[in-house]
């Protein structure tokens, strides 16, 4: 890992950890009587706020693990440098869309 | 290793003593809940994505995921994003201030608030 | 193998290279006795073809380390009584380094990964000049003193596991003595060692596993060194003055 990766996973988890606890605090709260649809969509469906929020924590997790399913790649597989590259950056492209969909599937009202 | 072998290739006879250290553990926890974590988020992506063709769609996911083993494996979650979470503050705070004194104790804190966490939810999901 | 005889030590030594293996050897116990007394025992009165390194005795070298019962240590200064389990020792080279034959593991990745970091002083001044004095008392320079005491002994290097899974990570040594020189006000190389120990493989692949700074026969702390690198390093490239 160079310094460029390193800012960038680094940076990503300093800037989810506070994201990580409200989520952690949203599963409690949300799981209080069980998951609904409409529970979850009532909260998210045409919030701003909400979609900001998600749309930041999709990309900095998308960008957070490509850069460590990398580092582990290179050390723990025998794929060479660039087919490594090749798998992460394609795996956080994956997140990214998906958590894109996702965001937009919860938050368009 | 590149080229040659090495005595550690050639040599394979069990854990080695160096391998057992507290904080070797703490850092395979955390490489191994991050494994687990990427690997979850697409189907959690997914699932959310399911609301595009409307709640109901959601809702029927939902209905299927009210189960025991379905609500372990959530309870198996919530402790890999606690564990994750707390033991990336643990490097935070390694990398960036100087403080690596009772850095095995952090992290035996840091899995033992995770389970606490994940144990927490179980108890309210199940 | 069988429980060593009274008076006695069974020890397993690595002998070949690479696709060799370890053989049994006894040898007898003695008062005082250091791994290296052993393995000189096992050469000077058993089998004289048996290869390894050391030179000074007393910890000053840094040529004698090996891998004794699964973890690295400096050999001359390490008694056979703070180590064998149940009268038995297993010694073999250095991990993480191709095994030249018996003992003796090959240091040239360890030194080259060395230089790669930067690990040469760069004089600014000539023979011309007056000497610069060393002034212990300068923050900058406490901190490369408590680095500074690096034997080469390769320990750090065979006990680390990132140095293991990653052919391009330069390793605790070579970075501790990056740090080192990044302190030194007399030297002249900084710009390009930052920008060495910021690229792929630098300071910035390590893992905080510790294991360096828990194996370090001479108590210095590899991990603190390298984390400061990571600070200096991140800051530089923030401010634009290197680039990767």
């Amino acid at each position: 890992m160079n310094v460029r990766l390193y800012v960038w996973q680094r940076g990503t988890a300093a800037l989810m950890a506070p994201l990580v606890l409200v989520h952690l605090a949203v599963m409690f709260y949300a799981t209080r009587q069980g998951l609904t649809a409409a529970d979850i969509l009532g909260r998210t469906r045409g919030s701003v706020a909400w979609g900001l929020f998600y749309a930041a924590f999709v990309g900095a997790a998308a960008i957070h693990a490509g850069i460590g399913l990398r580092t582990i790649l290179a050390e723990w597989t025998p794929l060479g440098a660039r087919a490594v590259t090749f798998v992460a950056a394609g795996f956080a492209l994956l997140l990214a869309a998906l958590g894109a969909r996702a965001v937009l599937a919860v938050v368009l009202p | 290793m590149s080229g040659s072998p090495t005595i550690a290739s050639a040599a394979r006879r069990g854990p080695r003593a160096y391998r057992r250290n507290a904080l070797w553990v703490a850092a395979m926890v955390h490489r191994l809940s991050g494994l687990g974590l990427a690997a979850f988020l697409p189907f959690h992506f997914l699932a959310l994505g399911l609301s595009l063709q409307g709640a109901a769609h959601l809702d029927g996911f939902l209905r299927w995921t009210d189960t025991p083993v379905v609500k372990l494996a959530e309870g198996g979650l919530v402790f890999l994003l606690a564990v994750h979470f707390l033991g990336g503050l643990r490097i935070l705070l390694v990398e960036n201030f100087d403080w690596r004194a009772n850095q095995a104790r952090l992290a035996l804190s840091a899995g033992g608030a995770a389970a606490v966490i994940a144990f927490a939810f179980l108890v309210r999901v199940l | 193998m069988a429980q060593p005889a009274a008076g006695e030590l069974s020890v397993s030594i690595w002998r070949g290279g690479a696709e060799g293996g370890f053989e049994a050897y006894r040898v007898p116990a003695r008062a005082s006795q250091t791994v290296l007394d052993v393995v000189t025992h096992v050469q000077r009165h058993i089998d004289p073809s048996l290869s390894y390194r050391f030179a000074c005795r007393v910890g000053m070298c840094g040529s004698c380390a090996m891998t004794v019962n699964g973890r690295p240590r400096w050999t001359c200064r390490t008694h056979v009584s703070k180590v064998a389990e149940g009268g038995r020792l297993e010694i073999a080279p250095l991990a993480n380094m191709p095994v030249i034959k018996d003992l003796a593991a090959d240091m040239r990745p360890f030194f080259e990964k060395w230089q790669a970091a930067g690990g040469a002083f760069e004089p600014t001044l000539t023979r011309a000049d007056p000497v610069e004095p060393v002034r212990p008392s300068e923050p900058a320079r406490k901190v490369a003193d408590a680095g500074i005491e690096c034997i080469n002994c390769g320990v750090c290097y065979a006990g680390c596991d990132t140095v293991r899974w990653n052919d391009d990570y330069l390793g605790p040594a070579a970075l501790n003595r990056a740090w080192t020189l990044m302190n030194d006000r007399r030297d002249g190389a900084q710009g390009p060692r930052l920008a060495a120990v910021a690229a792929g493989g630098g300071c910035h692949a390590c893992h905080s596993h510790q294991s360096c700074q828990e194996f370090c026969p001479q108590s210095l702390d590899p991990t603190g060194s390298i984390a400061s690198l990571k600070r200096l390093a991140t800051r530089a490239y923030l401010r634009g003055e290197i680039k990767a």
